[in-house]
């Protein structure tokens, strides 16, 4: 395999009790490559998900970062190896501006003799530069949350998740609770990130995501690797097979 | 004109209408303190600005402007402190009883902060690592606890006379005679600095700490507090220690206003001052408010009793009074938001 792998996942299992949500799953992602993870409900992708961000420990297999065996005890210790999970539920704070959100936790602070404050003026100016990078179009940096469109929260989610100079970011149906037009600007977001050199996982059941940011989808069925193609290699059809179990 | 053009107006008009809530929202409130006092002035113009008057609205406000200060915060993080009426009666209780025991002044003059302090703590504490499912239930225990307790240390009874030190906390007057000639009676509270002093510095901290800016994260959204790494117990008990600490504050200020500790010290003030955070414009619900709005919503509910006593209007009309502003108050603010939702 090539060089620039950033994660991978060898022949990784997790159990709860008796019941197996993974097994034996291998998963591999390159630097600037834009990975799809289709699979039924129950197939294993939000374990798998939560297995590379550290909130579940696996059972058995390993974890590389830059093809370093790590060992995760919290989504902490992924986040300090450049992994950033971007939650379905989006974990934003409505009350407060857009800045606020992106550093919420990690403000940036000046000292004024033995106090830190808040530096309001360079959490603006960082804002503005991130969004810009990412060529997220809001009204301006002081913009509540709760007055954005679906969309405009899901892109400061991702601006959020990718503050901090992520390497890899991981999304969980970015585009299910948005409506039509928005999807396309999420979907550019992710093409912007793969641009910058940015490795991101999808977790969707949309074809059309899959099929318009993608560039190699991976199947699970029954918590197995069921099925895995370049994404030029295969069609919409042969995918929803996958994901209902059905191989030629 | 054709019907476009006037489309277009109206259009114009909303966007200058629209473009007027946001002052409204951040000034409004003073406009009506602005309004009050105009009205009252004009109702009682030789009594309402008078020095004396003026001078009375702020010592009577500077006990319960504590309890608000130390309520809204709590309220902020969507959460409710009803107990702050009783932590200032057990403060109080405290630092009399200190006081009668022969402490000398600085010691009585720390009891009560401390008290508070330890108060808001146990309240903190219960709510977050007993998981009460709502503070209102951990304070409304504690309210019966801590008066109980205050009754229980003095044995129900008054307990007056503290050290002039003291007294001048809640009673005393910055002479003005460099401006007003000597011998003048204009004078400044101490307890009005006090309260300014207090309320600037709690402004400091909610609007330029990381701490303050992680209270108003969790009124908005606790996961996404949690999410963000921020440990949200222990901001929580943060919140309800200082909000005890300012009864406790409030309590130093009462003793001095009334040399007295007395067993119905502080009674239902608890209300007072919830009601003052919500006209002040702060959300029941958590995430917004501000302290100048809490400062305002304070001198409302003073202005408001000062006026009605100043014109002879019974106790029980004040009551009803106070309770319709609430529902006024917050009926605008229901009605600002619609407006804001639907342009």
């Amino acid at each position: 395999m090539s060089d620039n792998l950033v994660l991978e996942a060898k022949s990784v299992s997790k159990f709860f009790g008796t019941i197996t949500a993974l097994q034996n799953v291998d998963l591999h992602l390159k630097k600037g490559e834009v990975l799809g993870v289709v699979g039924d409900n129950g197939a294993g992708k939000s374990t798998l998900m939560k297995v590379l961000s550290g909130l579940y420990k696996p059972s058995e297999g390993s974890l590389f970062f830059d093809k370093e065996k790590v060992t995760l005890n919290s989504p902490r210790d992924s986040q300090n190896l450049g992994l950033e999970m971007v939650y379905q539920d989006l974990a934003l704070a409505g009350n407060l501006p857009i800045g606020d959100n992106i550093f919420l936790g990690r403000e940036p602070t000046r000292k004024v003799g033995p106090f830190n404050f808040l530096d309001h003026k360079k959490r603006k100016q960082l804002t503005e530069e991130h969004l810009a990078k990412l060529k997220i179009n809001v009204k301006s940096a002081d913009q509540k949350v709760e007055e954005l469109s679906g969309g405009q929260r899901q892109a400061v989610a991702i601006a959020r998740a990718t503050a901090f100079n992520a390497k890899i970011v991981l999304m969980d149906e970015p585009t299910a609770a948005l409506a039509v037009k928005e999807v396309g600007k999420v979907l550019d977001l992710i093409l912007n990130l793969k641009k910058l050199g940015v490795s991101v996982i999808v977790i969707s059941h949309r074809m059309d995501d899959i099929f318009t940011v993608c560039d190699r989808v991976m199947a699970l069925f029954q918590g197995t690797n069921f099925a895995e193609s370049e994404l030029k290699n295969t069609s919409r059809d042969e995918v929803i097979g996958w994901i209902m179990g059905k191989k030629d | 004109m054709d019907h476009g053009e006037k489309r277009l107006m109206d259009k114009n008009q909303e966007t200058l209408f629209v473009r007027l809530i946001p002052f409204f929202e951040r000034y409004g409130i003073l406009l009506l303190i602005l309004i009050m006092i105009a009205v009252l002035h004009l109702l009682q113009p030789d009594v309402f600005l008078s020095w004396r008057n003026v001078t009375n609205i702020f010592k009577q406000v500077s006990w319960q402007s504590m309890l608000a200060l130390g309520v809204f915060m709590v309220i902020v993080t969507a959460g409710i402190d009803l107990s702050v009426g009783s932590i200032i009666m057990l403060s109080l209780m405290g630092l009399a009883i200190a006081s009668k025991a022969g402490m000398p002044w600085y010691v009585v003059m720390l009891v009560a902060p401390a008290i508070g302090f330890l108060c808001g703590m146990f309240n903190g504490i219960g709510i977050t690592l007993l998981r009460m499912p709502h503070p209102f239930i951990m304070t409304l225990g504690t309210l019966y606890i801590f008066r109980g307790i205050g009754n229980l240390i003095s044995g129900g009874v008054p307990i007056t006379g503290f050290a002039e030190q003291i007294r001048v906390i809640g009673n005393g007057k910055i002479k003005l005679d460099a401006f007003f000639g000597e011998g003048a009676r204009e004078y400044i509270p101490t307890s009005l600095i006090l309260m300014i002093v207090i309320f600037f510095i709690f402004w400091i901290f909610l609007n330029h700490t990381r701490i303050g800016k992680w209270i108003y994260a969790i009124g908005g959204n606790p996961g996404a507090a949690r999410a963000a790494g921020i440990n949200v117990d222990r901001i929580l008990i943060v919140v309800y220690t200082l909000c005890g600490f300012l009864a406790g504050i409030g309590g130093l200020i009462l003793a001095g206003r009334t040399n007295s500790a007395y067993p119905n010290a502080g009674l239902q003030s608890e209300l007072d001052a919830i009601a003052a955070v919500i006209i002040g414009g702060a959300s029941f619900f958590g995430g917004r408010g501000t302290v100048l709005g809490v400062f305002a919503g304070v001198m409302i509910m003073g202005i408001l009793r000062n006026g009605l006593n100043l014109m002879n209007v019974s106790v029980f009309w004040q009551q009803v009074l106070i309770g319709s502003i609430i529902i006024l108050a917050v009926y605008i603010d229901v009605l600002r938001r619609q407006l804001a939702t639907r342009t």
